[in-house]
């Protein structure tokens, strides 16, 4: 690990000031960045800790929604039981992610922010424009099972690995920050993940020293809450392709349904036009294949991850089964 | 950089780079070398320990970030020879081989039944606004993944969690 100046930050406005310089990093449950700085993949020059600045609560909103401090620790939101009574998917999302020691310390902010898992990133002998701009994509050719088949690049294939963003994604969940001049913004889920195009190094919208307070999630709309999630272990291991969704059916018919992906997306995938052509159609698995069929016009396998293509669509048909039933 | 901690009971004051982990702490600068330094990648649980009654991996978390917490190792079960009723059920069902994923899966199992108690759902949970978990075999599968065993012991760790777990 690199040599870093460490600072403890008692308020988020203090955080985010002392953060405003390059080479600075936020550090709260440090599960995914502390993993990353022993292999020398991020090398801060000083690491904010974020721990004591609060913001480590859930509140309900005036709309019927809920306001979920950054620091609110995976295991703790998932628990809530609000977000169990109301926000189902949510709480089964970040239940199937990581193991119980992790969900302890890892937050809601640093969910979202967590890097990706392709291999090659990981390796700093191997090339990774991620990593090092510039120097190629390793897993183009390489082993790529894990990767993205949906809003890749020439220069990166690589999957945004959450589970609990893709369950916030479907349920339009918006993103409260904090700059260091102290002006504060909200960030639709959609809008905060980046995708690689040139530039995979740049992952989020966020500036410098720009802090995630909290994470709001607008009433829970109506319908059957899903997450169905397919990886290569039974329990502790990241998604092959994953889905949030929520589908109200009525009269056989679909009302509304909204669906996010994960695991096959550079970032968390939603596509809210093929939704749209959903509205009124019959509850029937021919439906459900013309949706994946829609989410997957654009598709693009490198290989390993060919598979993720049936395989979405074979989920994205159980998970319309299954809210139908 | 200095930061004080209470470990297993007894206030300490360290003096540290702010890069040693918890893990390292507690293994090379106090001396309690129970958690064991597995994978150092959070992914065996081998270094397991409980800060504030909650499980973590020691090895993912800078010891400077644990300024005023308790933090508890395998050290503290133990009373005067008398075994913490898990060490006992896992000498009794053979929950180990080698023996150095036990310390880790011991304070894993100590945490986990405190989110049991609580009424925290796992992911195999069925009905997720049950306020009281059943603790099936299952449920204990589930909920020690984070907790690896290369000897493959499983079957004997769950026996002895089983049996102290539907003690409570």
């Amino acid at each position: 690990m690199r040599a870093f100046v460490y600072v403890r930050a008692a308020g988020a406005e203090t955080a985010a000031g002392e953060a405003r310089d390059a080479g600075a990093k936020f550090i709260a449950g440090g599960t995914n960045l502390l993993d990353l700085m022993k292999l020398q993949v991020e090398t801060p020059e000083k690491l904010v800790d974020v721990n004591r600045v609060g913001l480590d609560r859930i509140e309900d909103t005036p709309e019927g929604g809920l306001r979920i401090g950054a620091l609110v620790r995976n295991s703790d939101l998932a628990a809530d039981m609000r977000v169990r009574t109301r926000y189902e998917v949510l709480s089964r999302a970040l239940l199937s992610g990581a193991s119980a020691q992790l969900r302890n310390k890892a937050t809601t902010a640093g969910n979202l922010l967590q890097r990706t898992r392709c291999y090659y990133f990981y390796d700093t002998a191997l090339p990774c424009n991620k990593r090092q701009p510039g120097s190629g994509c390793a897993a183009l050719e390489g082993f790529n099972r894990v990767h993205a088949i949906l809003g890749v690049s020439g220069q990166c294939i690589a999957s945004h690995p959450s589970d609990m963003a893709v369950a916030m994604r479907v349920l339009d969940a918006e993103v409260e920050t904090l700059a260091p001049d102290g002006e504060r913004r909200k960030i639709p889920l959609a809008e905060l993940h980046r995708l690689p195009d040139d530039t995979p190094h740049i992952e989020n919208t966020l500036a410098q020293g720009e802090l995630i307070t909290a994470v709001t999630l607008p009433p829970a709309p109506a319908g059957r809450q899903i997450y169905r999630k397919v990886r290569d272990r039974a329990s502790y291991a990241f998604a092959l392709v994953s889905v949030a969704a929520i589908i109200d059916v009525r009269h056989d018919a679909v009302r509304r349904a909204r669906v996010a992906f994960g695991g096959i997306g550079a970032k968390p995938w939603r596509d809210e036009v093929a939704e749209a052509a959903l509205e009124g159609a019959p509850a029937t698995g021919k439906t459900a294949d013309d949706f994946a069929g829609r989410i997957l016009a654009d598709a693009v396998g490198h290989g390993g991850n060919d598979f993720k293509i049936p395989l979405t669509r074979r989920i994205a048909r159980a998970v319309f089964e299954q809210a139908g039933a | 950089m200095k930061v004080s901690m209470t470990v297993n009971g007894r206030a300490e004051t360290v003096d540290l780079d702010p890069r040693v982990t918890l893990l390292d702490s507690l293994r090379e600068t106090l001396g309690l070398t129970g958690s064991k330094k597995g994978c150092d990648h959070g992914q065996c649980g081998a270094c397991t320990v409980l800060v504030n009654g909650r499980r973590i991996n020691a090895c993912l978390s800078l010891a400077v970030m644990h300024e005023g917490d308790e933090i508890t190792t395998i050290e503290d079960f133990e009373d005067d020879g008398v075994l913490h009723e898990l060490q006992a059920a896992f000498v009794e069902h053979d929950g180990f081989q080698c023996g150095y994923c036990t310390p880790g899966q011991i304070c894993s199992a100590v945490g986990m039944l405190s989110e049991v108690a609580a009424g925290m759902p796992s992911h195999v949970t069925v009905a997720l606004a049950d306020e009281q978990v059943a603790l099936t075999n299952e449920e204990i599968r589930e909920r020690m993944s984070g907790n690896l065993c290369r000897c493959a012991a499983y079957p004997n760790i769950v026996a002895a969690i089983a049996q102290v777990g539907r003690a409570q």
